[in-house]
C-alpha cells in the first residue's frame, strides 16, 4: 500500500509529536514528585507522601486538582494573547526534545543545525513570559515580566557565547558522502557528541561554568529566579493564571529544568557516550540525572539576587568570562589542530590541563572584582548617643 | 513619539506573601526604585486594650499571649510584671527563674523565626526557614511540657508562674542547651558567608543611630544600629542582674547586622538559660492569691525587653478587678517607624529583604 507523501509525512509527524509530547510529560509529571521529594530532605521535612507509594501519583492529584479548578480570566486582560501564553512557554521545551539524541541512533529528529535550533527556540519562552505578563493587566505580572526579558535576553548573550566556544572543540563538518545525504556539520548534536572523546566538561570548564550559570538564570531557579520571585511578586508573571493555564505554565516551568539538564549534558558530558556494557540511552539518563539533582541543590540552598545584581553578573561577569574562554580555546586551537582540523586526544588533555588554570584564576580574578570578599566584620563601637551603662548608675 | 514614564502605585498587601500577616504597604516605583512608602495598618486590630477592660487580672493574660504569637512568654512576662508592680505582689525566687529561662527561650523561638523569614524573604526556598523551625519546635515541645499549649502559652501568672516544670522538662533543656550552638553553627555556615545573603544585605536599609534613637527603636534594631541598649541590662528585672552576659551590638545598621546580632542574642540567650538552670533554688512558684485581684489605686508602667524590642505593659487600677485602662507599648509597632526611611531609594527586593529584618508581628502591630 502506498500512502500519498503528504499523508505519511503528517502521520510521521505526528507521531513523532506524540511521543515528544508525552513523553516529555510523563517525566516531568515525575520529575514533579522527585524534585518535590528531594526539597523535603533539603529542607529536613518528609515532601509528599501520602498517595501511592512514596507518594508517586502525587502529580496526578496536582494535574486533577488544577484543571478543575475554575479558569479565571480577568476582565482587564487581553483574552487571546493570556490564553496563548502559556502554550508558547511549553512550545520550545517539546521543541528542542525533539532534536537531542538519546542514543546513536535515537533521535527523532536528525537537525544538522541542532544546537542553532536550540538556542533559536529557547528564546521563544521570553516572549511568552512577556505576552503573559502583559496580558494578565496585573501590575505584579507586568514587573515580574519586564525583569524576565531584561533577564532572559541579558543571559541568551554569554550562553551564546559559550556554546560556541564548545563549537570550536568540534571540529570540522563532514563533507556530503556520495549517496547524497548531506554532511553533518559541526553544529548537528550527534557530531557534537561524537567529538567529545573527552567531555568537554574537562576541556573548557570554564564554558561549562558560564553556560550553567546562564542557563540556570534561563530556566529562572533562584538565585535567578526574578520573574517569579514569590516573596516580592506574588508569582511574577503568572499571579492572575489560575486552573489550566496555570497547569500548562508550571508544566512548562518544571520541564524547563530537564531540558536545561538535557542541553549541558550533550553540551559538556559527552552526551550519550559512556561504557560498553550499559546501553547509551541509559547513561543519557543517568547523566541527565545528576545535573538534574545538581541544579536542584542549588535551588534548595542559595537565596535569590537582586535584579540589577543579576543583570551586572550576566554582563560584567559571565559576558567577560565567556569571551575570555573564546579567546582561549581558539587561540589553542590554531596552535594545536592537525591538517585536516581535527584536534587529537592529545591535544585536548593538553588543552584541558591548560584550561583549568586559567579557569580557576579567571573565576578568583571575578570573585574578588565583584564580589564581597570575607566575612571582614569590624569590632563594634558602641554609639555615643546612649550608653546605658552610665543610665544604669 | 516622546516615551514618557510614570511612577506606579502598588498595594504590597493586605495578601501577599512577605509582609508576615495582614499588612499593607502602598509603594510607589519608579520602574523598580521605591519612591514612596506608606503603610496601612488594622487588619488584625482585635480591641486588646479595650477588651482588657472588661476581664480580671489573670483573664488578660490570655490576651497578652495573642499579641506577638511568636512570642507569648514574653507577653505574658511584661503583663504579668506590671501587675505585681500595681499590686506590690513579691514573686518567689523559682518562679523569677523560670520566667527568665522560658522568656530566653522564648527569645531564641522568636529569633530563630525572624531569621527564617528573613531568609525567605531573601528568596532562598524555604530551606533556612526549616532548618530555623526544627529548632523552634524542640522549644515549643518543652513549652508543652510547662504548660500544654505551644503557642498561646499563657504560663505566667501575677506574682508566679501557672505551675513547677514537670520532671522531664530539665533533660530535655540539658539536651537542647548541649545541642543547639552546633545547631547556630550549622545555621551561621549556610547562611553569614555566603556571598549572596551578604550582597542583598550588606549596606541595604541602613538605619543610623541618631534616626533610630528619635524614632523611639527598640530591640535587635536599635541595638544593630550600635546603640548598647538592653533593658536587661539598663534596667534589670526579675533575676537578670545576677547573670552574666553580653549585648551584641551592631556595625553599620544595615540588614545585615540586624541579622547577626539576632544570632549572636540567641548565643546569649543561651548562656543565659546555663546560668539559670545552675542559680535555680527551690521553692514554692507563685505566693497564695486571691483569683481576683483588687489592686489599690493608681497606676504602674513595667516594662521587659522582649524579643522585638521593648515591650510595656501600661495600667490603671481604680481597685475594679479590671483594669481602669490597659496600654501596651508595642515594639512591632514603633519599630516600623523609620521604615521609610530606610526602604526610599532601594529596589523592590530590597523592600521586603528591609521589611523582613524589621520583624514585626501584625498581631502586635494592630493590637
Amino acid at each position: 500500500m502506498d500512502l500519498p507523501e503528504w499523508l505519511a509525512f503528517g502521520m510521521a509527524g505526528f507521531t513523532l509529536a506524540f511521543i515528544v509530547i508525552n513523553a516529555m510529560i510523563m517525566s516531568t509529571a515525575l520529575y514533579t514528585w522527585f524534585e518535590r521529594r528531594a526539597l523535603g530532605r533539603f529542607q529536613v521535612r518528609l515532601g509528599p507522601n501520602r498517595w501511592g507509594p512514596f507518594g508517586l501519583l502525587q502529580p496526578l492529584a496536582d494535574i486533577i486538582k488544577l484543571i478543575t479548578k475554575e479558569d479565571t480570566i480577568p476582565d482587564e486582560a487581553d483574552r487571546p494573547a493570556f490564553t496563548v501564553a502559556p502554550v508558547v512557554l511549553l512550545l520550545p521545551m517539546l521543541l528542542v526534545v525533539a532534536v537531542v539524541p538519546f542514543g546513536e541512533d535515537s533521535f527523532l529528529g536528525r537537525l544538522n543545525v541542532g544546537i542553532l535550533f536550540i538556542v533559536g527556540v529557547t528564546s521563544i519562552s521570553t516572549i511568552a513570559i512577556f505576552v503573559g505578563g502583559w496580558a494578565s493587566g496585573n501590575k505584579y505580572a507586568m514587573l515580574g515580566a519586564m525583569r524576565g526579558v531584561a533577564m532572559l535576553i541579558s543571559y541568551e548573550v554569554p550562553m551564546a557565547l559559550a556554546i560556541a566556544g564548545v563549537l570550536l572543540l568540534v571540529g570540522p563538518a563532514l563533507p556530503a558522502d556520495a549517496e547524497g545525504f548531506a554532511g553533518i556539520s559541526s553544529l548537528a548534536l550527534s557530531k557534537i557528541v561524537e567529538s567529545q572523546v573527552l567531555p568537554f566538561l574537562l576541556v573548557s570548564p570554564l564554558a561549562f561554568l558560564v553556560f550553567v550559570a546562564a542557563a540556570s538564570a534561563e530556566m529562572s531557579r533562584t538565585p535567578f529566579d526574578q520573574i517569579e520571585a514569590e516573596s516580592e511578586l506574588g508569582s511574577g508573571y503568572h499571579t492572575e493564571y489560575s486552573g489550566i493555564k496555570f497547569a500548562v505554565f508550571q508544566l512548562a516551568e518544571f520541564m524547563a529544568p530537564i531540558v536545561t539538564s538535557i542541553i549541558i549534558v550533550t553540551l559538556f558530558l559527552g552526551g550519550t557516550r559512556g561504557f560498553s556494557p550499559v546501553p547509551e540511552q541509559i547513561w543519557f539518563i543517568l547523566k541527565v540525572f545528576v545535573v538534574i539533582f545538581l541544579l536542584l541543590w542549588v535551588r534548595a540552598t542559595w537565596p535569590r539576587l537582586r535584579i540589577d545584581q543579576i543583570m551586572a553578573f550576566a554582563w560584567k561577569g559571565l559576558f567577560g568570562l565567556a569571551i575570555l574562554n573564546l579567546f582561549v580555546v581558539a587561540t589553542e586551537i590554531e596552535f594545536l589542530r592537525t591538517s585536516d582540523g581535527t584536534l587529537s586526544t592529545g591535544s585536548l588533555w593538553l588543552m584541558a590541563a591548560i584550561n583549568w588554570p586559567v579557569t580557576l584564576v579567571s573565576v578568583v580574578v571575578l570573585a574578588r572584582l565583584l564580589g564581597h570578599g570575607r566575612m571582614d566584620r569590624p569590632e563594634p563601637s558602641p554609639s555615643p548617643l546612649a550608653n546605658m551603662y552610665a543610665e544604669a548608675e | 513619539m516622546a516615551i514618557t514614564t510614570e511612577p506606579v502605585t502598588i498595594n504590597l498587601g493586605p495578601q501577599h506573601p512577605s509582609t508576615h500577616g495582614v499588612f499593607r504597604l502602598r509603594v510607589t516605583f519608579d520602574g523598580e526604585e521605591v519612591v514612596d512608602v506608606e503603610p496601612v495598618f488594622g487588619y488584625l486590630h482585635r480591641g486588646t486594650e479595650k477588651l482588657a477592660e472588661s476581664r480580671s487580672y489573670v483573664q488578660i493574660v490570655t490576651l497578652t499571649d495573642r499579641l506577638d504569637y511568636t512570642a507569648s512568654m514574653s507577653n505574658n512576662l511584661a503583663y504579668v510584671r506590671a501587675v505585681e508592680k500595681l499590686a506590690g505582689i513579691e514573686v518567689p525566687e523559682r518562679a523569677m527563674y523560670l520566667r527568665v529561662i522560658t522568656a530566653e527561650l522564648q527569645r531564641i523561638a522568636s529569633h530563630l523565626m525572624a531569621t527564617g523569614f528573613l531568609l525567605n524573604d531573601l528568596g532562598a526556598f524555604a530551606t533556612p526557614l526549616m532548618y530555623c523551625f526544627r529548632e523552634r519546635e524542640r522549644i515549643l515541645d518543652m513549652f508543652e511540657m510547662l504548660c500544654g499549649a505551644r503557642i498561646t502559652l499563657s504560663y505566667m501568672r501575677p506574682g508566679g508562674v501557672f505551675q513547677d516544670a514537670p520532671a522531664e522538662f530539665w533533660p530535655a533543656l540539658d539536651t537542647f542547651l548541649v545541642e543547639t550552638p552546633g545547631y547556630l553553627d550549622d545555621l551561621e555556615n549556610l547562611i553569614t558567608g555566603n556571598e549572596i545573603v551578604l550582597a542583598r544585605t550588606r549596606g541595604v536599609g541602613i538605619l543610623g543611630d541618631e534616626l533610630a534613637i528619635a524614632t523611639s527603636v527598640t530591640g535587635p534594631m536599635l541595638r544593630a544600629s550600635g546603640v548598647q541598649w538592653d533593658l536587661r541590662k539598663a534596667d534589670p528585672y526579675e533575676v537578670y542582674d545576677r547573670l552574666e552576659f553580653d549585648i551584641p551590638i551592631g556595625v553599620a545598621g544595615d540588614t545585615f547586622d540586624r541579622y547577626l546580632v539576632r544570632i549572636l542574642e540567641m548565643r546569649e540567650s543561651l548562656k543565659i538559660i546555663e546560668q539559670c538552670v545552675d542559680q535555680i533554688p527551690r521553692g514554692p512558684i507563685k505566693p497564695d492569691l486571691p483569683f481576683n485581684l483588687r489592686p489599690p489605686e493608681g497606676d504602674a508602667y513595667a516594662a521587659v525587653e522582649g524579643p522585638k524590642g521593648e515591650l510595656g505593659f501600661y495600667l490603671v487600677s481604680d481597685r475594679g478587678i479590671a483594669p481602669y485602662r490597659c496600654k501596651i507599648r508595642a515594639p512591632s509597632f514603633i519599630n516600623l517607624t523609620p521604615l521609610k526611611e530606610m526602604v526610599v531609594g532601594w529596589k523592590v527586593g530590597d523592600l521586603i529583604v528591609i521589611f523582613g529584618s524589621v520583624d514585626v508581628v501584625l498581631g502586635e502591630v494592630d493590637r
